[in-house]
């Protein structure tokens, strides 16, 4: 591997910043002038969302169970077992919906979106539309950040309510919970700026997977190779993009309600 | 059929367009600080079919890609239809390309698309009625042997019938200049010759302007040196030794011209290095 001066790898990171913020601002841009290719945002929207629902719902589910009987075990020893309701409740709305949704779908969708649009790279197809007169940024990159933003949203309220329902099926039949309990404590425990913070925090970790993932694809150089390798970076890009995003959202949001 | 894709002899018809197609005027272009073009100019006069030969390397490839404006030179003038298009944004040459049919190395076919949905891509992004759609898929299919195939998708088809969809593909819309990269690149002889029988007819029926890129000097002198005719939906070879007279030669060797010029004056030079190339 050739050695690469500090001068020109910190350049090369600038232009990759730059040539990011450049697709991003296009993909936003794109959607509110003609041509806009709706059928392929629909196309997206089914790809992304319903093709992620069992992987969601599962991941939900089971992060709901856990955080139940692990919480139990603690809140036990303050007597307060009761209250294992409201801790799911907060955890899965405020923080774990959010984010193991993000990350989930990163894993899922930002690679599925790095390797497709790299394959289409190396083959001459993005070359190829462009020849044909067309843009393939607003061809292939906005409907996909669209579609993402939109389903990322619902799905991430699929989880924190598949999540909570998980949390009561343990509290039921493993803690001996009553489920009124459980779930008037869940219900009462969440306040509006709870709500508007975890669902605040996909907004930001969809535009994360769309534009990270199609970037490393659009990007992609090297062949098969370089498929694989845009793959790569775009998981580990987004993952920890949206972990750090997710601390930034949750900092502003208790920042402005206090809570 | 071959009717409805002919046009008039632009040389004729449009006579007042004197300017040439293509014009490269010191066109130079580097990857990684390494020179791929240097001072490269040249013209492409309407109704001709400019060949470019060369070694494997030697920018063919990105010269076709500069004539579209999918690279951009880092020196230069390069003027397509008499437009600048050097520093040309991108939504102005999408405009351009309307009239810019181009054949990529590896046909570059959208492989989630049927063989109907690849050619009629640029018809469908233009809004065409489905119906008027169909019908001139079926007609540019026909036109290149392939009508059967268009339920297919490119995976289910051979490396010769995938050429020759893209080549249906970029003479859909009526272009007027057609850019082919190696279209005959990496296929037996037998499907060589058809690919090349499709350029052909393209020349003589719709008088199209174009650039070819060949690594096979016997397709380029069968360019050279054969008609088509329409009556045997077949290549003659032109009486008495003939050569056509609207095909020429641009060879290219580590990103430099070497030759410029006609049949005759390319068989007939005395430059060593392209005599062995030649021979």
């Amino acid at each position: 591997m050739p050695f690469v001066s500090p001068e020109d790898f910190a350049k090369q990171k600038v232009a990759a910043v730059q040539e990011y913020s450049i697709l991003a601002w296009r993909a936003v841009a794109n959607f509110f002038s003609r041509p806009r290719y709706m059928a392929d945002v629909y196309t997206q929207m089914d790809l992304i969302g319903v093709g992620s629902l069992p992987t969601i719902a599962l991941t939900g589910f089971f992060t709901g169970s856990v955080l139940a009987l692990q919480s139990a075990t603690s809140l036990k020893t303050f007597g307060a077992v009761s209250m294992t309701g409201n801790l799911v409740a907060l955890a899965m709305v405020k923080e774990l919906g959010p984010v193991l949704t993000g990350l989930m779908l990163a894993g899922r969708n930002a690679s599925g979106m790095a390797s497709e649009l790299g394959s289409m790279k190396v083959t001459e197809q993005i070359d190829a539309m462009r020849a044909l007169g067309t843009d393939p940024v607003r061809k292939l990159v906005t409907p996909r950040l669209y579609a993402t933003v939109f389903m990322l949203f619902f799905m991430t309220i699929i989880a924190d309510a598949v999540g909570i329902a998980g949390g009561a099926l343990i509290s039921v039949s493993m803690l001996g919970m009553n489920a009124s309990t459980y779930f008037s404590t869940s219900y009462r425990s969440l306040q509006y700026a709870d709500i508007v913070q975890g669902l605040t925090k996909p907004l930001f970790s969809a535009f994360i997977i769309a534009t990270v993932g199609c970037y490393f694809g659009m990007t992609t150089k090297g062949g098969t190779q370089g498929v694989g390798r845009a793959t790569t970076q775009a998981v580990v890009v987004s993952s920890i993009s949206i972990i750090i995003v997710d601390f930034l959202v949750s900092r502003a949001m208790i920042g402005i309600f206090g809570r | 059929m071959a009717e409805v894709l002919t046009r008039d002899d632009p040389r004729q018809s449009q006579p007042e367009e004197k300017e040439p197609v293509v014009v490269f005027e010191n066109v130079s272009i580097a990857f990684d600080l390494k020179p791929v073009l240097e001072n490269i100019s040249f013209s492409v006069a309407h109704g001709e079919t400019r060949i470019i030969l060369g070694p494997a390397g030697g920018g063919k490839s990105v010269l076709m890609k500069l004539a579209d404006g999918l690279l951009k030179a880092d020196s230069g003038t390069i003027r397509v239809f008499g437009e600048d298009i050097t520093m040309m944004p991108e939504t102005e040459l999408f405009k351009l390309r309307a009239r810019i049919g181009m054949v990529f190395q590896e046909s570059a076919l959208f492989d989630s698309l049927s063989v109907e949905d690849n050619v009629a891509y640029r018809l469908h992004e233009d809004g065409v009625p489905e119906d008027e759609a169909h019908a001139r898929v079926v007609e540019a299919l026909k036109f290149v042997g392939l009508e059967q195939a268009i339920a297919k998708f490119p995976p289910e088809l051979s490396g010769g019938m995938r050429r020759r969809v893209s080549i249906a593909r970029a003479i859909i819309s009526k272009p007027d200049l057609i850019l082919y990269d190696s279209p005959t690149g990496g296929l037996d002889p037998i499907t060589s010759t058809t690919i090349i029988e499709l350029v052909m007819k393209q020349r003589d029926v719709s008088h199209t302007t174009s650039l070819l890129i060949t690594h096979r000097l016997q397709d380029a002198f069968t360019l050279a040196t054969h008609r088509y005719n329409l009556e045997t939906e077949a290549m003659d070879p032109i009486p008495n030794g003939g050569i056509d007279e609207s095909t020429k030669f641009l060879v290219l060797n580590e990103g430099k011209i070497v030759f410029d010029g006609t049949t005759h004056e390319l068989v007939g030079s005395e430059d060593p290095w392209l005599r062995q190339y030649l021979s």
